[in-house]
């Protein structure tokens, strides 16, 4: 997969019209009572694919999950995988195995038979089963544990148990609900690039719920966003970053400033917008489908927009002054708070890219914030 | 408050210990007295534990209560095991606060009124399908069994609601059958609270006398009922040594079923712990 990636000609399949959705979601909706947990999703995931659902607590990804594994009946809408309809198909007969937030490791077995369980449900013959076992224990690096109880093992030797005997029954489609939830930071980071690593080397295909946006540009081929039980946009992670559709998906995703204003200026390939909190017009370097005088949106992100203490050559537009409040060095980068002159505080990141710094801006300047006529994304709603 | 110690809390302590032990302590030690007379102490001697392994009638009784006792802790177990299942994994079902109330009533419901109640339910049964004939062991199992798998089940039932769930999701998603992932995944990690469960069950069935008065027939006297009976007669040092290996019995029993429900608790305690400590 990674061959195709770097392959100039790959096209990734939700571009291709012609390929076919390994896991098809239609119109599902699933009701607690009255509550409506996931409400009329649909969805294509294709095969190879590392998929992430990324929303906020409670929006349902969990109970999606679930439907795709079997432990709740969708209330309306189907599911196909690989073609074949999963209604009342019960989870022990889904080629489909999930991992739990929990692991939900069974603690009175050794590793080993945790991971040689669902390969015995298959009756497999001994040595085949122990070969695979083992085979799976290398991958993920615990040959050493295999005798060892699920209490002996550290959160994250838990966490590769757990994926291990999900994988071993090499499942049509695996599901990873929160898998890296339960582990720290830094264990977190590293154990992102081995699930990344492992989904490549199996070539299974991975859908996984996560509510850590960071977790999710890094992992997924592609990220859908559910908000209140729908999925609000689906898209890899750059066009998730840099071309959100909504102003729910800009603001969820990475931090943002969100500007409120109308146009006052358009064209095929151009659009001002007078922003009343931003005190300036924006510039936008294309055209827009919105009814004129229309209150929009325009989200900039704080890493596209320059601040400086001398005015840009061309201040007129893109470009407004005001105070700096607050800087957070972050080693990399810092962040500054800066209160325009309407009292709107927009927040800027620039990379410290020297050491000694001749000309640092410190609290209580006054500066010009001005950016790019592509920096700007409109949003109408 | 440390250093100005008070006398109040030892005394409730003390007070506490008398309440609680004394009569027993009284019964073993008398049980240990040469003389005849209960009250009176006529020096140590252990002939009455000699002389009550000669009265077949006692041993008889003590035979059958002990038989009657262990089948009584298996079904109990077995119905318990089911109710709680039923109570904890089925959902919300037509029923189901019915089912919970009537599987707890036997722990508050007086006993001479459940008594009462098996022995008129018998009566009846007998004369409608002749079933069960007369009165004997299996009435008083089936009698006890009614009240103390309401003990199981709550035993089970609150390991049951502290199990997660999703341990038995995941066997079911790697396979394994419903009937499978009960008697692999569920029933091993639950054992324990069934021991203590069964141990419970019998040490109520053991000591029981109500209940078995009512509904023991011609053949079928337990050893409460004998015990019972003899002391009507007066006091004999006899007895005191019965009631002592009774107290015995029971004792053991409940110090190894709190031995399992507490490493139960401590195994959960340090999965806790781990599980936090894994995490920092
Ligand atoms: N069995 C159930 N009965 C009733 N309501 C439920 C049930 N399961 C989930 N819900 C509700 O459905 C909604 C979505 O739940 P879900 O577990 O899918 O959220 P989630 O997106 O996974 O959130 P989190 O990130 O907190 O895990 C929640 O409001 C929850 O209360
Ligand atoms: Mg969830």
């Amino acid at each position: 997969m990674n061959e195709a990636r770097r392959n100039d000609k790959y096209v990734p399949p939700w571009t291709d019209p012609k390929a076919e959705p390994y896991v098809r979601i239609e119109k599902v909706t699933k009701k607690f009572g009255d509550f409506v947990a996931v409400d009329d999703v649909s969805l294509n995931i294709y095969k190879n694919e590392l998929f992430c659902l990324l929303g906020g607590s409670g929006c349902g990804k969990s109970t999606l999950l679930r439907m795709l594994a079997g432990f709740e009946q969708p209330t309306s809408g189907s599911i196909y995988l690989d073609g074949v309809d999963m209604a009342g198909i019960p989870p022990y007969n889904r080629p489909v195995n999930m991992m739990f937030q929990s692991y939900a490791l069974f603690p009175h077995m050794s590793v080993e038979d945790n991971v040689a369980f669902g390969l015995k449900q298959e009756r497999l013959a001994k040595n085949e089963v122990s070969k695979r076992v083992n085979d799976m224990l290398g991958l993920v690096q615990l040959a050493q544990f295999a005798k060892r109880k699920p209490h002996q093992l550290s959160g994250g030797q838990r966490q590769r148990v757990a994926l291990a005997r999900a994988l071993v029954k090499q499942p049509k489609l695996l599901l990873l609900d929160e898998p890296l939830g339960a582990l720290d930071k830094k264990l977190r980071e590293q154990t992102q690039f081995e699930l990344v690593n492992l989904q490549d080397r199996t070539g299974v295909t991975f859908v996984v719920v996560t509510h850590d946006q960071e977790e999710a540009m890094t992992l997924a081929s592609r990220i859908g966003v559910m908000n209140q039980g729908r999925i609000v946009q689906v898209g890899t992670p750059t066009e998730i970053y840099e071309f959100p559709t909504t102003r729910f998906v800009a603001d969820f995703i990475g931090s943002v400033n969100m500007f409120e204003g109308r146009i006052v200026d358009e064209d095929n390939d151009f659009v001002r917008i007078g922003a009343e909190d931003a005190r300036c017009t924006i510039f936008i370097n294309h055209g827009v489908a919105a009814a004129p005088n229309s209150t929009l949106w325009v989200a900039i992100r704080p890493e596209k927009v320059n601040i400086s203490r001398e005015p840009p050559p061309d201040a007129s537009e893109n470009c407004t002054t005001g105070i700096v409040q607050d800087i957070a060095y972050m080693g990399d980068v810092s962040i500054f708070n800066v209160k325009l002159d309407g009292g709107k505080v927009v927040k800027v990141t620039q990379p410290n890219l020297f050491r000694h710094a001749e000309e640092t801006i410190t609290w209580e300047d006054r500066v010009y914030l001005h950016w790019h006529p592509a920096s700007g994304v409109v949003l109408l709603q | 408050m440390n250093q100005k110690r008070s006398w109040f809390l030892p005394a409730c302590l003390i007070a506490g210990f008398a309440f609680l032990y004394v009569p027993i302590l009284s019964l073993v030690i008398f049980s240990f007295n040469a003389s005849k007379l209960v009250t009176v102490w006529g020096g140590f001697s252990a002939k009455w534990y000699a002389e009550l392994l000669g009265n077949s009638q006692i041993l008889d009784a003590a035979w059958l209560s002990v038989r009657i006792a262990a089948i009584n802790a298996s079904l109990a177990v077995v119905l318990g095991t089911m109710v709680a299942l039923v109570l904890t994994r089925l959902g919300p079902f037509r029923g189901r606060a019915l089912l919970s109330g009537m599987a707890t009533a036997p722990l508050v419901m007086p006993e001479v009124i459940t008594g009462l109640s098996m022995l008129l339910l018998f009566v009846s049964l007998e004369q409608w399908f002749g079933w069960p004939q007369g009165r004997g062991v299996t009435t008083i199992v089936i009698a006890h069994a009614t009240f103390s798998l309401a003990y199981v089940a709550v035993i089970v039932q609150s390991r049951l609601t502290q199990l997660d769930e999703s341990i038995e999701e995941a066997a079911l998603d790697l396979g394994a059958r419903p009937a499978k992932v009960f008697f692999v995944i569920t029933l091993p990690i639950i054992a324990p609270a069934l021991i203590s469960g069964w141990l419970l069950a019998f040490t109520l069935s053991l000591d029981d006398l109500v209940i078995a008065s009512f509904t023991s027939g011609p053949g079928s006297t337990t050893l409460p009922m004998v015990i019972f009976s003899k002391v009507r007669l007066g006091v004999s040092p006899e007895i005191n040594a019965l009631a002592t290996i009774l107290i015995a019995i029971v004792a053991i029993a409940v110090v190894v079923a709190g031995y399992f429900m507490k490493r139960q608790e401590s195994m959960r305690q340090r999965d806790i712990q781990r599980a936090i400590a894994a995490n920092q």
